[in-house]
């Protein structure tokens, strides 16, 4: 009877050594709020905008937000979440995750292997300093994961942000963060009919291969449900920030 | 009788067969990954290096910025090229040492360039500058992680060749252990260029 207990036990070890000493939250969805700063709302609206997003272009955005880093560097802590969950394509290496540590102030684009050269590291940059940080800055969580989600989806639709030294916010201050959700949802709306009309015509690196899906639960719809990394890879690229 | 003993001969020999089958393409496939980790490393260092002749000519094009700084970076970068490092070369001590030094001393100038930087507001408010900025924090956070994974697949590589059975085909193939990066470097300092 003990054996069971016993061997799960020893299992439990070995895997807690081999992943260091780090311990990573379960990929719920597409949208892990492990630290709990958005609003079922925003929830939803996050997961249905990055599920649209996966279906046309097959790119894989994961945003996090986490209770810890555990003591380690965000830098440290992203590529090996990103390698853990397997964000991305396996062949394609195309994922990319949002990670904020609200805890630490911390806040991070990881970059997997394959997007790197759409995704700058100078890009990333700029989405964390110009659009994502200003906000944080004022203590508005939602709108800053919000407006960085949907300039990463942006950027990798093949935009380009010109980089601006001075933060500056996209919406005027005042938007609280609950009436924000009306107010950009036409312009997604616009942004995805955008990208729904153009892809295809350009991104030549998107030549082959565009809709490999792994596993059966990417119905989008907002459904959560078996959603899984497609074992992409990651090796640094990306950028940080700190408020 | 006879028969049965032929039986035990036929086990013998695959079992010997499975020992042969099973070890054979170990250790080719761990030189590979090593191989494969240390291209990874060596691209992250050659970025760097192509990052800086773009950041020397923003930099100076800033009057009296220090000139020493500039000078550092440009030597140590002019140093760095001419150390390089084969993959027949990683299985030396010295020429891995030589190479470390080269990188650090890089390393070293280019924070220092960074850090020098901040004095000057103009720069910092330059797009170019910002953008090879956060290029560089990028590249040297790649580096960081590019050898925490070779030092792992020299590792898991030494492993094997210095534990039976795999010994026993590192005799054969005549493989030694690898010498593997210091870990000060990237293990247990954090990969963030703060400048």
């Amino acid at each position: 009877m003990k054996r069971p207990l016993f061997t799960f036990f020893f299992l439990f070890v070995l895997l807690s050594s081999a992943w260091g000493a780090l311990s990573f939250p379960t990929l719920s969805g597409r949208v892990v709020d492990d630290a709990g700063i958005l609003s079922a709302a925003s929830h939803q609206y996050l997961e249905n905008n990055i599920a649209t997003f996966e279906h046309q272009s097959g790119d894989q955005i994961v945003v996090v937000t986490l209770r810890s880093l555990e003591g380690t560097t965000i830098e440290d802590y992203g590529y090996q979440l990103g390698r853990f969950w397997g964000i991305g394509q396996k062949e394609q290496n195309n994922g990319v995750i949002l990670i904020i540590a609200p805890r630490e102030h911390k806040v991070r684009i990881e970059v997997g292997y394959g997007l790197e050269g759409v995704l700058t590291d100078a890009q990333s940059s700029n989405i964390i300093q110009s659009i994502i940080l200003p906000s944080f800055r004022s203590n508005k969580m939602e709108e800053g994961v919000i407006n960085g989600t949907n300039a990463l989806i942006s950027v990798l639709g093949g935009h380009t942000l010109s980089i601006s030294p001075r933060p500056h916010s996209l919406n005027p201050s005042h938007v609280s963060s609950s009436s924000s959700l009306s107010l950009f949802s036409p312009l997604i709306l616009f942004f995805i009919f955008f990208l729904r009309a153009f892809r295809g015509l350009s991104n030549p690196r998107r030549g082959y291969g565009s809709g490999i899906y792994f596993g059966s639960g990417f119905s989008g719809g907002g459904s959560s449900g078996g959603f899984s990394g497609g074992g992409g890879s990651f090796g640094g690229g990306g950028a940080s920030g700190g408020w | 009788m006879s028969s049965l003993g032929r039986y035990w001969w036929v086990i013998v020999l695959g079992l010997l067969g499975l020992f042969i089958l099973s070890g054979i393409n170990t250790i080719p496939t761990l030189d590979q990954k090593v191989q494969a980790a240390w291209s990874q490393v060596e691209n992250n260092y050659q970025r760097r290096m192509d990052l800086i002749p773009n950041l020397v000519e923003t930099v100076k094009g800033y009057a009296n910025f220090e000139k020493q700084t500039l000078t550092d970076v440009i030597n140590a970068r002019a140093n760095a090229t001419k150390v390089t490092l084969s993959t027949d070369q990683l299985s030396n001590p010295e020429a891995v040492e030589k190479f470390e030094q080269a990188q650090g001393a890089l390393t070293s100038t280019l924070s220092r360039l960074m850090v020098v930087s901040e004095r000057y507001p103009n720069l910092k408010a330059n797009q170019n500058f910002l953008a090879l900025q956060s290029q560089l924090e990028g590249t040297e956070n790649r580096i960081a992680i590019a050898r925490r994974d070779y030092i792992e697949a020299v590792q898991q590589y030494n492993t094997v060749v210095t534990t039976f059975p795999g010994r026993i085909w590192a005799w054969i193939y005549s493989a030694r252990p690898k010498p593997t990066f210091k870990a000060t470097e990237g293990a247990d300092k954090a990969p963030t260029v703060k400048f």
